[in-house]
């Protein structure tokens, strides 16, 4: 909440100063601290904030006047890379943008490379993609929810949390191989089918789900501390929000229903009925009712896409750009050729430029690919959510507490991996 | 050409260079001294109303007598379309009016074109390096002629010698 | 462990007396409370959490109550991707955390940089820091974190405390 107070007169040498109270102006005047603004450093090796990041506070007292973030303590030259290697081997790369929901990325990616080449996804391979994408995306949601009750007190969510995303990581161990930095998917689909033991572990995980889901609430929503350090926090209007670019639960929270999953469908989301949750306040609290309810439609995306999928191929059949199965390339001379030479060489992309964005669970996930003809990518731009949402946190936090840089940290759910890239 | 497109040259024919639609994206290449109007003219117009900042990055172009090229991309939520804004300047006069007083969120983005690119924004509220150090000497790494493993930063550490 | 048991009480059969060295219960104490410090960089430090969280627990080790202050810790696990920008803070950090300290560098980017070949990123944190134990993965699964923190323990009880350390240190196979 924002309060104003009456600057008093100010003399240098002395500590006190004689401030009249405005509200009984015949009193004698009382003597007050004097005041002025404190410069106060946060980060880079901070355990609340996130990553690497380092926030310049100017406070006035406990309340915020002005925050610089300073940012780059991961940058690791990401983009430039991508112009030193194909098309296929960027995918690697993509994981470890937002690492905490690392599929989601590869399927970003992957999108934009096949809107280039404008290959078409054959539909059991989109099934697939849209039944991992939504697993990460309630794994990157537990994550949050985890942190974000850390933040601000609530160990209990912390652990319940994760003990849930330890079995979603099992799951993924057994998909691909990797728990974390996964690279499932491929430039046409994926590289391999779900085995039917993975399809009955998964619906039993949604049916074992959704009760969890309201463990979580149970603990959080009727606790007055949380309510009273996430409502009315870190508001921010919806003519703001967007105009700082920004995306995802954070805009949703503001009444903009901007969601790509429903304004540009791709995948099989069109053949999936889900809701978009849509706050109305713009605070705190909205911005943690909308993932918790996000939580609920994934399980609800994920059972229907599971009800429709049918048999078929997991990979387009482009032999010049997809890569053959792996079983071929061990057992057959010329997949072997095709797998290295699209590897080293990669393919002829067309020339142009594309943007192609998807609704990651951080906010809109868009790369901008400019091709001059080749295998490698001219200039590859990657729009990460979270970087533009820092652009937006000085604007949040003006007029807050000190305490509240900590939760508005974990409602804009930065991941520096993506805003330094 | 695209309706978007065709609206930006009657309004603006002496600053529109040329439009390209293609996979369904359509880009506008603008000249530099008009690319703040015909910016200001999508925001505000009625039928434009692109209220929603997408991206601002940068292409380098060093064959090119103008070499850089920027490029803004907006979005309207009203209307559900996009477009893509572009312009170019040379190395010598690298300047370009900065569109943070229409989008707020243009200011972090354009302080990363000026960090890797080297390209100068008019008017920008706080035009100084983001992902690199402020004290980080060595050029603008997403040229074309900077070369993929720096030139030498990453292996000095002079903070070794300090005796503090 | 080097352990010695004597004087077994003659009622219970259970022994009230434990003789060993100074330096090797010096060395006890001291591998098994090592206190880390959150130090995690990127992707690596999830798997730091999840090694702490309630599946893999680190605190059977005595290494689960991680400090965010280095004052008070002595184990620097650095897990992530170092650039050269965060490098003077790594630095400053070590140089506050009082001795003995050690240092696991957890990551292939901590170890040697990765496939981050490029121009801000530090290829391994050993160029400005002592390391102690080296976890390969991209990222290590929190088994293997507990693997480099168990050989940093066997190497703690190899350690001299009162005496010089000798020039080579044999580890038992």
């Amino acid at each position: 909440m924002k309060e104003t107070t009456t600057k008093p007169v100010l003399d240098d040498q002395r500590t006190t100063v004689y401030k009249v109270d405005p509200e009984h102006p015949e009193s004698e005047s009382l003597p007050t601290l004097r005041t002025e603004e404190l410069l106060l450093n946060m980060g880079p090796q901070h355990p609340s904030t996130h990553g690497v990041l380092k926030v310049i506070l100017e406070l006035e007292g406990e309340r915020l006047v002005k925050s610089t973030p300073v940012m780059g303590f991961l940058h690791r030259g990401v983009e430039k890379l991508a112009e030193d290697g194909t098309y296929h081997q960027f995918i690697p790369h993509t994981d470890r943008l937002d690492y905490v929901c690392a599929m989601y990325n590869n399927f970003a990616y992957c999108r934009a490379v096949e809107k280039l080449m404008n290959i078409t996804v054959p539909e059991r391979a989109e099934y697939l993609r849209t039944i991992v994408a939504e697993v990460q995306r309630i794994i990157g949601h537990q994550f949050w929810l985890g942190t974000q009750a850390l933040d601000i007190g609530a160990m209990t969510v912390f652990f319940y949390a994760f003990r849930d995303r330890e079995i979603l990581l099992d799951w993924f161990d057994e998909l691909c191989g990797a728990r974390l930095t996964t690279s499932w998917y491929r430039i046409g689909g994926v590289e391999r089918d779900l085995t039917p033991a993975l399809i009955q572990k998964l619906r039993q995980f949604l049916d074992y789900f959704p009760p969890k889901i309201d463990e979580y609430v149970v603990f959080l929503e009727k606790n007055r501390i949380w309510v009273a350090r996430t409502k009315g926090v870190a508001v921010i209007s919806a003519e703001d929000a967007l105009s700082f670019g920004l995306s995802g639960p954070t805009l949703r929270g503001s009444g903009v229903d901007y969601d790509l999953r429903k304004y540009e469908p791709y995948s099989a989301y069109p053949k999936c009925e889900f809701s978009v949750p849509v706050g109305k306040n713009g605070d705190t609290y909205d911005r943690y009712w909308i993932r918790v309810q996000e939580m609920y439609e994934s399980v609800k995306i994920i059972q229907q896409c599971l009800d429709q999928m049918r048999e078929g191929p997991v990979m387009a059949d482009v032999p010049s750009v997809t890569l053959p199965p792996k079983e071929r390339v061990f057992t057959n001379l010329d997949s072997m050729i095709q797998q290295f030479k699209l590897f080293s060489q990669g393919f002829n992309a067309p020339p142009g430029e594309i943007y192609c964005g998807t609704e990651a669970h951080k906010g809109e996930l868009g790369f901008y690919i400019v091709s001059t003809g080749g295998g490698k990518p001219y200039r590859l731009k990657i729009r990460a959510p979270s970087f533009i949402h820092m652009g937006a946190f000085d604007y949040m936090s003006r007029g807050y507490m000190i305490a509240d840089a900590v939760t508005i940290f974990g409602t804009y759910d930065i991941v520096m991996g993506e805003c330094d890239r | 050409m695209h309706a978007l497109a065709e609206r930006i040259q009657q309004e603006y024919p002496r600053g529109f260079i040329k439009a390209v639609e293609w996979r369904g994206d359509v880009a506008v290449t603008v000249t530099r001294e008009f690319l703040h109007d015909i910016a200001r003219f999508v925001h505000d117009d009625p039928d434009m109303d692109c209220d929603y900042i997408v991206h601002v990055s940068s292409v380098d172009w060093p064959d090119d007598e103008e070499r850089f090229e920027v490029v803004y991309e907006v979005y309207s939520i009203r209307k559900r379309h996009r477009i893509r804004l572009k312009t170019r300047v040379p190395e010598s006069d690298c300047i370009v009016d900065s569109l943070t007083d229409l989008w707020k969120g243009a200011e972090f983005m354009e302080r990363e074109v000026y960090d890797m690119m080297g390209i100068r924004f008019r008017h920008h509220p706080d035009l100084r390096r983001i992902l690199m150090p402020d004290e980080y000497t060595e050029g603008y790494p997403l040229r074309k002629d900077f070369p993929v493993q720096g030139k030498g930063w990453r292996d000095t550490f002079e903070f070794l010698n300090e005796t503090t | 462990m080097g352990l010695i048991q004597i004087g077994r009480h003659e009622k219970d059969g259970q022994s009230d007396v434990i003789v060993t060295t100074l330096e090797r219960a010096v060395n006890w104490a001291r591998k098994g409370s090592l206190w880390p410090m959150t130090f995690g960089l990127a992707c690596c430090a999830i798997e730091m959490i999840a090694a702490v969280s309630s599946r893999y627990d680190m605190d059977r080790y005595g290494a689960g109550v991680f400090r965010a202050s280095p004052r008070q810790s002595d184990l620097m696990i650095v897990a992530g991707t170092v650039c050269r920008r965060m490098a003077p803070v790594i630095r400053k950090i070590y140089d506050q955390m009082p001795e003995p300290k050690y240092v696991i560098a957890m990551g292939s980017c901590a170890t040697s940089g990765n496939i981050y070949d490029s121009y801000s990123v530090v290829q391994g944190v050993d160029r400005f820091v002592p390391v102690d134990i080296y976890v390969p993965g991209c990222p290590p699964t929190p088994e293997a974190l507990f693997d480099g923190i168990l050989k940093l323990q066997e190497r703690i009880m190899l350690k001299r405390v009162f005496t010089k350390q000798p020039d080579q240190v044999r580890m038992k196979a």
